[in-house]
């Protein structure tokens, strides 16, 4: 045996996230962490300078979301904790494995109001999986073991250890000790539940396969337990069709002839009906979030649904399940699939004619938009499609929040796994550039576009210097409407166009100058017969970061949509649509009405557009 | 007032580790929903590494389940169960301090004979008296009503402590 290192608090910190297979970190120096910046300079973690700790934490969110390893952010105390408060909570909310490491004032101070003192695990203790503030310098390899196994093992979330500064001082000599990596350490109260009960997959099948009309909801857990092979083999195996939520996006091939799209808000026609009208909903890795469902009280009126989640808190949070199953997506499904290989093709009952309907829907109500005039501005669905043809297959494409998110959510064909990234839980705007930065780093050898809506773009935008500095070629899509294009569209439908407040202006600032003076190589593109040039142009560099402003009209709205509180059922289309939809659903009610049928549905339906 | 004469009160028993913040973390996810804690009662265990906290919470049925598995999910948690009041052993203890007069004084005696079985005399000068009594929250409650007529300087519970009965199965999430 060797004898022992002894280490001080910081070089321990350092060497244990290197025991950790830490490979980046992104952070911002300051006061209260400043020792442990000394020891990073001798070991071998790269550390990426951001300009604001709110894009350490995105860029290790991106960096999380598009390795699956955790993505790990360190910065001082006080200012620097509250500034990534935010991506704390957006990882929280979207269950993004991340370690946040945060500088305090020494521990004798705390609590003295002391200079750049907060209370940093009081404040993250909600939007954190777990926090600890460190009382002791020989605890820190333990902790950051512990840090590690919970951030990324269950439901994984971000986890922030949070050091007093005489712990990690050099010049301290109680910050010594004799540096030993524990063993995973044994929580006694956290066990996550990753095998399901036998009888409870047995019950899930017996449903599936008695099934007529249904739906599997694949949601971001898939992606969390790695299942998006199993997902194909499950689907292909019962011929379901699937939807993929916003943060599920490229779980299962948008090619693929099962696939409907996204449900929800800004969903698919297709996915949202088949929803409404199925008879078994098999969520798997999905939480029934109210973008998705919509009015609880009639969303999937008609389904029996399986609920399928490794954080038993899920089951029945919402929408109470017939079956509930706690265990990993992957392991679930593995197991499903077995078990229904073993029952044979014969067990399942005939989903034909609800395949047939579904490819109705998706035949008469496509995702469709009009093509703008020369002169009049770009059409943002246009510049997605471009982006998307013009771009490698395996693009990472990473989103702000807001239309221009809808419209990449929408319009992007995504055929792979864990190439969309984007703010699905807490909608922050600001996310797609240091997250496209995150992202990059961990796949330097992908192609990585953010496409970013012109107010996102200004909230975050200088970690486009990190980005230029640090060598790290992302590409940047502007969508600039001038507007803050989602809240614009929400006062024109519900706020009878009187327009508060959201607009930006497509002049100021000059984003290509803007870009330029951060070290990028800058376009903008005004008409539509230039979008492919300049596209192509911009994924021909590999040098530097990329911006390219698109100028969009400054009117299109997002469809099809669902009013925030109504119905999936009373889903409005895009106006070339929307006639035929209204002539289809009064034929219904009164064929319904006639028969004695419910007419709840069309009912609803012919209130909210009175 | 009795915690448990409301159907809305329900009693949490949770067994966590005994370390610093973990109270915090309990009542701050009960907090952060709205929900007001009726009393908390909280101590180690024989095993001084961890801690029992019962918790007698005013929420509604529903709300309830979500809130006990959100307190599952927290790391330190180690069990939690939901306490019906059929099925438990409910304990309660009161300091009182009361002021008597000469008039008074029999009636308030007599008050303290009939409650012999659970109350306790601690100290005692000529114009007051500081008791202890232990019993069910009804039985507390029963005992602040009697001594309202006198004057009441301090009425200071420990909020309840809960154990399933004897030979009751009750549900409990355990983490092993
Ligand atoms: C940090 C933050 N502040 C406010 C909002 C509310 N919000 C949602 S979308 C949106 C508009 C976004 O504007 P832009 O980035 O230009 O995107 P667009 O909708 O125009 O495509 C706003 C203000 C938010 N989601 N996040
Ligand atoms: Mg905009």
């Amino acid at each position: 045996m060797t004898a022992p290192e002894r280490l001080n608090g910081a070089e321990a910190l350092i060497k244990s996230l290197e025991m950790e297979g830490v490979e980046v970190v992104f952070g911002y120096p300051g006061g209260a962490i400043l020792p442990v910046y000394d020891p990073l300079l001798d070991g071998k973690l790269r550390h990426v300078l951001v300009r604001h700790e709110q894009g350490a934490g995105h860029m290790a969110e991106g960096y999380a979301h598009a390795t699956g390893r955790p993505g790990v952010c360190i910065v001082t105390s006080g200012p620097a904790a509250t500034n990534i408060v935010t991506p704390l909570a957006d990882a929280m909310l979207d269950s993004v494995p991340m370690v946040c490491i945060t500088g305090q004032v020494s521990l004798g101070a705390i609590g003295t109001d002391a200079f750049q003192e907060c209370d940093t695990t009081g404040i993250t203790r909600s939007i954190t999986k777990h926090n600890y503030l460190v009382t002791r310098a020989q605890d820190i390899p333990g902790v950051v073991r512990e840090a590690f196994h919970i951030a990324t093992t269950g439901r994984p979330g971000p986890v922030l250890i949070d050091i007093p500064k005489d712990l990690v001082d050099a010049n301290n000599p109680d910050s010594y000790f004799d540096f030993d990596w524990p063993e995973v350490p044994e929580l006694p109260g956290y066990r996550p539940v990753l095998t399901p009960r036998d009888d409870v997959v047995t019950e899930a099948v017996d449903l599936m396969l008695a099934a007529r009309r249904p739906v599997l909801y694949v949601g971001g857990g898939v992606l969390k337990a790695r299942g998006a092979n199993v997902v194909l083999e499950l689907a292909e195996m019962l011929g379901i069709p699937v939807v993929t939520t916003l943060m599920a996006r490229g779980a299962f091939p948008d090619d693929h002839e099962l696939c409907l799209g996204m449900p929800g808000m800004h969903g698919q026609f297709t996915a949202i009906t088949a929803i409404q009208e199925c008879d078994l909903l098999v969520a798997m890795g999905s939480r029934f979030d109210d973008r998705v469902t919509g009015k609880v009280a009639t969303f999937a009126p008609d389904a029996k649904v399986i609920h399928v989640d490794i954080d038993p808190a899920e089951h029945g949070k919402v929408r109470l399940p017939q079956v509930a199953v706690a265990g990993d997506c992957r392991i679930v499904m593995e197991l499903m699939v077995e078990e229904i290989k073993q029952r044979g093709p014969e067990a399942q009952a005939d989903i034909a004619p609800w395949r047939q309907k579904v490819s109705g829907w998706q035949e008469k109500y496509p995702l469709t938009y009009k093509q703008s005039a020369p002169g009049e501005g770009l059409k943002p669905q246009y510049v997605v499609e471009r982006l998307r043809d013009l771009s490698p297959a395996d693009t990472i494409v990473c989103s702000g929040v807001g239309q221009h998110q809808m419209f990449a959510s929408q319009y992007w064909k995504f055929n792979y796994p864990y190439t969309w990234i984007n703010s699905g839980g807490l909608g922050t705007m600001g996310f797609a550039v240091p997250a496209a930065v995150g992202a990059k780093v961990g796949m330097p050898d992908r192609t990585v576009w953010a496409i970013d809506g012109d107010g996102c773009f200004q909230m975050t935008a200088q970690e486009l210097i990190t980005a230029s500095i640090e060598r790290i070629p992302i590409k940047v899509a502007i969508m600039n409407n001038g507007n803050l294009g989602m809240v614009r569209q929400w006062q024109q439908l519900f706020y009878d166009e009187r327009y508060s407040e959201v607009e930006l202006g497509q002049d100021l600032p000059n984003y290509v100058q803007w870009a330029q003076s951060m070290g990028c190589v800058a376009f903008r593109v005004e008409e539509t017969s230039e979008v492919d040039e300049i596209i192509e142009r911009a994924n021909a560099i590999n040098d530097r970061p990329v911006v390219v402003e698109f100028r969009l009209v400054e009117e299109e709205n997002v469809y099809p949509m669902v009013s925030a509180g109504a119905s999936n059922s009373d889903v409005i289309v895009d106006p070339s649509q929307q006639a035929a939809l209204e002539a289809e659903r009064a034929a219904k009610a009164t064929d319904q009405s006639s028969d004695g049928f419910p007419t709840s549905i069309a009912d609803t339906h012919q209130n909210a557009s009175s | 007032m009795n915690p448990n004469r409301e159907l809305s009160h329900h009693t949490l028993v949770a067994l966590v580790e005994n370390r610093a913040g973990v109270l915090a973390r309990v009542t701050d996810l009960i907090a952060r929903r709205g929900y007001n804690i009726i009393s908390l009662a909280v101590a180690p265990t024989n095993d001084d590494s961890l801690s029992r906290i019962t918790i007698v919470v005013d929420v509604e049925k529903a709300p309830l389940e979500q809130i006990v598995k959100q307190l599952f999910k927290l790391i330190n948690v180690i069990e939690i169960a939901e306490l019906a009041p059929a099925d438990a052993i409910t304990r309660e203890l009161v300091l009182a301090t009361v002021e008597f007069t000469p008039e008074n004084a029999a009636a308030l005696d007599d008050v303290l004979a009939r409650a012999a079985g659970h109350v306790l005399v601690q100290e005692r000068t000529e114009t007051s008296l500081t008791v202890s009594a232990g019993g069910s929250s009804a039985q507390i409650d029963a005992l602040g009503a009697a001594l309202s007529v006198f004057s009441v300087v301090h009425f200071q519970r420990t909020g309840q402590v809960a154990l399933p009965k004897l030979g009751q199965s009750v549900p409990i999430m355990r983490a092993r």
